[in-house]
Parts: C-alpha cells; sequence; structure tokens
C-alpha cells in the first residue's frame, strides 16, 4: 500500500463532509424554523468537525508538512475529492434534507465498517463518527417520513428533490484502483457491501415516506478523481477567498 | 384601598425584597407588557443578529474560525429560544411575538442593521456588541421576572464566551500584517458609536426607565452601563494596539472614570426609524426564511396530527 493512495482516500473522506459541512452552514439563520436552525448547525459542526480530523491526518500522512488548512483552502477545484452529491445547492428545505438524507445513510454504514479498518487512526476517527452519523441519519430520515407524509406539497417537493439528487449516488459508490487497493490493505471497506446497507436503509424509509425509489439511469461519477459540477468552484472561490488575498497571513 | 391598589403594594412589596415575580402571580398589567416587549425585543435581536454573523460562515478564514463561528451563531438561535419561551411564559404566543417582528411592528437591536465588511468586523461584533450587550445582560441576570432571569444565566455564560472570541480575532488580527491592522482598527471605527448606542437612549431621554427601575426589572441606567462598557474597552483596546476612535476620551482622575465624546443620536433615531444601512435586507431576510419555511412546518403539523389518528384509531 502506497502512502499515496492512503492519502487520496483519507482527503475522499475529509472533502465529502467539508463540502457538506459548508453547504449546510450557509443555512444558518435562514432555517424554516428555529429548532432546524439549530439542528442544521449541529450537524455543520459534527461534519466539520470529523473533516478538520481527517485533513490533519491527511497532512501526516502525505508527510509534506500541510495543515488542515493548507489542505481545506490552498487545493484548487481538481484537487477536492468530493462526491458530487454534497456539493450540489441547498434548493428547498426538500433538497437539503435529501442531499443530507442520502448521504447520511451512506455514511453511517461506512463509518461503522471504518471502525474495523487496518489504520488505527482513520478507525478512531470512524469510533467518533458513528454517533454523530446515527443522529444525522435520525434526523434526516424524520424529516424525510415528514415530508413525504406530510400535505401533498411536502410530498411532492419530497419526491422532485428524491428524482434530481438521486444520479449522484453513483457515485458514493464507485470504486477505483485507489479504493481497490484501500480494501486491498484493510483500510477501506467493499463499497458493494456499503451498499446493500444504504440500499436497505432507502427503501425501509421511502416506504414509510410512501415516496418512490427513482430508477438507476444515468448515475453521475467522477468526483473522486476530481472531476465536479460547476458549482464546487463558487464553494471555493467564497470559502478561499481570505487565504487567497492574504497568502501567508495568521487568521 | 382597593383591591388593585392592595394587590399592587403587594406586589412592589414582593419585588423590593427581592422575591422573584413567576408566571402564576399576580403583576400589573403594564408590569406584563412592559416585560413582553423587553423580552420579545430581546429574542428578537438574538434572532436578527445571526444574520450579520451568518454572513461570513462561507468565509471564514481558517477551519477552527469557522468552526468557532458556527458554534456562535448557533448560540444566538438558542438564545432566541430560550427568550420567546420565557415570553411565553406571559401569555403570549411565539407565533405571534414573530408575527410582529416579521410585520415590522416589533423592534430589535438596531446595531445588527449595519453591515459586516470585513472579517474583522466578525471580531469587532463579538468584543464590542457581546461586550456591551453582557454589560446589559449580566444586570438582567437579577431582574425582577424569574423566568427572564433563569434565562439569562446560561445566555450570560454564552456571551461571555462569545465576546472573548471576538476580542481574540482582533487581537490576532492586531498583530498580523500591516494589512490586518488596518481591517481591524477600520472595524473598530465602524463599530465603536453604534455599540455606544445599544445601551439606550441617555437617562434623561429613556421613556421606559423610570417604571423598569422601579419594578427591577432593570437595576442600573443606560448610561451608567455606557460608562462601565467605555471604561472597560478603552484598556482592552490599548493592550492590543488599537485606538478607540474619539477625539475626546481621555481619562478623568476626578471622577475615575473616562471622558467621551457626542453620540450622533440623530444617526440612532434614524436607523430605529428604518433607515439604517440594512434594515430592509433584515426584515427580508427574515420574512423570506419564515415564508419559504411554511411549507416545512405545516408539513410537520399534519404529520404529527396523521400519527396521533393513526395511534387513536
Amino acid at each position: 500500500m502506497s502512502n499515496e493512495a492512503l492519502f487520496t482516500y483519507t482527503l475522499r473522506l475529509a472533502d465529502d463532509l467539508l463540502i457538506l459541512s459548508h453547504r449546510l452552514g450557509e443555512w444558518c439563520g435562514h432555517g424554516p424554523v428555529l429548532e432546524e436552525d439549530i439542528a442544521l448547525t449541529n450537524r455543520a459542526l459534527d461534519h466539520i468537525g470529523e473533516a478538520r480530523n481527517l485533513l490533519t491526518y491527511a497532512g501526516e500522512v502525505e508527510g509534506k508538512g500541510r495543515t488542515e488548512d493548507d489542505l481545506a483552502f490552498l487545493r484548487n477545484e481538481r484537487q477536492f475529492l468530493n462526491t458530487k452529491l454534497v456539493e450540489q445547492p441547498n434548493g428547498d428545505y426538500a433538497h437539503t434534507i435529501v442531499r443530507s438524507f442520502l448521504f447520511d445513510a451512506y455514511h453511517l454504514p461506512l463509518a461503522e465498517a471504518l471502525l474495523k479498518s487496518s489504520d488505527a487512526q482513520l478507525a478512531a476517527i470512524a469510533g467518533k463518527a458513528v454517533k454523530e452519523a446515527q443522529y444525522h441519519l435520525r434526523h434526516s430520515n424524520d424529516w424525510l417520513i415528514r415530508f413525504g407524509d406530510g400535505t401533498e406539497e411536502s410530498h411532492q417537493r419530497a419526491q422532485i428533490a428524491l428524482d434530481n439528487l438521486w444520479t449522484f449516488t453513483g457515485d458514493l459508490f464507485t470504486q477505483d484502483e485507489v479504493h481497490q487497493a484501500m480494501v486491498k490493505a484493510g483500510v477501506a471497506p467493499d463499497l458493494t457491501k456499503i451498499k446493500a446497507t444504504f440500499d436497505a436503509t432507502v427503501d425501509k424509509v421511502l416506504s414509510e415516506a410512501t415516496l418512490k425509489r427513482p430508477v438507476d439511469g444515468f448515475m453521475a461519477s467522477g468526483g473522486r478523481q476530481g472531476k465536479h459540477g460547476e458549482q464546487l468552484g463558487f464553494i471555493l472561490a467564497e470559502m478561499q477567498y481570505l487565504q487567497r488575498a492574504y497568502p501567508g497571513a495568521t487568521w | 384601598m382597593s383591591d388593585t391598589t392592595k394587590r399592587e403594594a403587594l406586589f412592589q412589596a414582593k419585588v423590593d425584597s427581592e422575591q422573584k415575580i413567576e408566571p402564576k402571580d399576580w403583576m400589573p398589567e403594564k408590569y406584563r407588557k412592559n416585560l413582553i416587549r423587553q423580552i420579545s425585543q430581546h429574542a428578537h435581536s438574538e434572532v436578527v443578529g445571526m444574520l450579520p454573523e451568518g454572513n461570513w460562515i462561507s468565509r471564514a478564514p481558517s477551519l477552527k474560525r469557522k468552526a468557532i463561528l458556527l458554534a456562535k451563531v448557533q448560540d444566538e438561535a438558542g438564545h432566541g429560544l430560550y427568550l420567546y419561551s420565557a415570553a411565553e411564559t406571559l401569555g403570549t404566543s411565539r407565533e405571534q411575538t414573530i408575527d410582529d417582528l416579521l410585520s415590522g411592528k416589533a423592534k430589535y437591536s438596531s446595531i445588527f442593521n449595519y453591515p459586516t465588511l470585513t472579517w474583522a468586523d466578525i471580531g469587532a461584533v463579538g468584543w464590542l456588541v457581546d461586550g456591551a450587550a453582557i454589560m446589559n445582560q449580566v444586570m438582567l441576570c437579577r431582574t425582577s421576572y424569574g423566568p427572564y432571569a433563569r434565562a439569562m444565566v446560561r445566555i450570560c455564560k454564552e456571551e461571555s464566551f462569545h465576546q472573548r472570541q471576538g476580542y481574540e480575532i482582533m487581537a490576532v488580527l492586531a498583530k498580523g500584517s500591516p494589512e490586518q491592522k488596518e481591517m481591524a482598527q477600520d472595524a473598530l471605527n465602524r463599530w465603536w458609536w453604534p455599540s455606544l448606542m445599544m445601551f439606550g437612549p441617555t437617562d434623561a431621554n429613556s421613556p421606559h426607565s423610570a417604571e423598569s427601575m422601579k419594578w427591577k426589572i432593570k437595576r442600573q441606567s443606560n448610561d451608567e452601563l455606557r460608562q462601565t462598557f467605555i471604561d472597560r474597552t478603552v484598556q482592552q483596546a490599548e493592550v492590543i494596539g488599537l485606538t478607540i476612535p474619539d477625539p475626546d476620551l481621555k481619562w478623568n482622575e476626578a471622577t475615575q472614570h473616562y471622558d467621551w465624546g457626542a453620540i450622533d443620536w440623530a444617526e440612532f433615531n434614524s436607523v430605529v426609524a428604518g433607515n439604517g444601512p440594512c434594515n430592509k435586507e433584515r426584515l427580508a431576510a427574515r420574512n423570506k426564511a419564515h415564508n419559504d419555511g411554511a411549507w416545512v412546518r405545516e408539513a410537520a403539523m399534519a404529520y404529527a396530527a396523521k400519527k396521533a389518528e393513526r395511534k387513536a384509531a
């Protein structure tokens, strides 16, 4: 196993959480009800906390002295390795909840599997993440059920969000050479197993929500290789602005 | 003595002997109204105050700063929640209170009608705006109305953390590059006078003050609190090498306080009247969040009703 593969894999894990946290942070002060403002900010905080642990570790694995901030603020669009799902705009609250639900249904079994990773640091980080991920999934699945089985409008909005975002779940489960090397080394789980748990969660929640599971059509990919949608550039332009405008400054 | 006069005398005796007034106790209608006005204004200020600070979450300059700012703005939402609940104990509903904000009928602290233009503004807001708010809030931990006093105890703990993190942002900038120091000084220049205005009109011109003092809702006057704030903050600015933008500011040996220049009350009145730099944006943002969220709240209610129905069946 090369350090380069472990570095890439750790960045993939970190970038999902960093970008999703950024998106959720955009809601702060604009939520549909004060309690949800607090809940979304909580999630944003959990995600950024896990991202920081992973980025710090990625910097150590790389061994070039890069810090969490160097990796977050000084990489460009093609160097970010998050899945396309998490960079999708917030849209209405149904889109935000569905985006989180799809991510949570993947993130929880992933974190559980990483508890058994041969990489002690990734296993330790997952140890903290599992508890948070359970709460996240409960939050998003409760809201999805409320929407699906709430009013006609909420049902419709949830179904539209699901149909729009479904394609991006493809990106969550692609396994390239880097991933296969990680599986072989016992660092990462085989994603077909994670996908089975994901499918079971999705089917159970959608059935309770009276929503239809979209048919797999064209499924998005490329995020893990740094081939993103146009949205990511704007996220980074905003997120990295001060570090780029004042190189080397301490904040 | 009429019944009402007797009750009022008993009420005042209770307040004078430092017993807390609780929701089910008898209270003069004007005391109730005064408190509803004050607590809901306070709640609205917490919630509207999330906007200028939330404005920098996506651009915070490090992951640590971003996490701290998220946590801070989340605290403000929590304060809004406790305070709306405290107002509800006086017989108003959260819905009505929020409607009054959205229609422009209720006020919130005018300070949040100023924009956060640079990252240093996040430091200045924590240091000065939260710092000024704490002066009021520490006093309110001993206010005569029990639920308000108890909410304030927790709020004060969190606000004092907010104030320190704001000051720390300013200290780091002031020690940084010349550009960063300039950014910090510029933020202090813009936020200083509006922060002093946060204590409200001078005692001579404060319409609600006399009654609030008699009922121990307030325990110190606007001018006293303002002076304490100035005395403390001038020294904090000196420590980090920033200059308070007031040419008349100087230590007075005789009073053991700082003398300071004149507040531009015309500006204060104009912002309160709705003509600040961001009044319209702030209310528009709150209205948009409320309107966009209507279907979400309806869905939650509809689902809860269905669930209850199924349980009963």
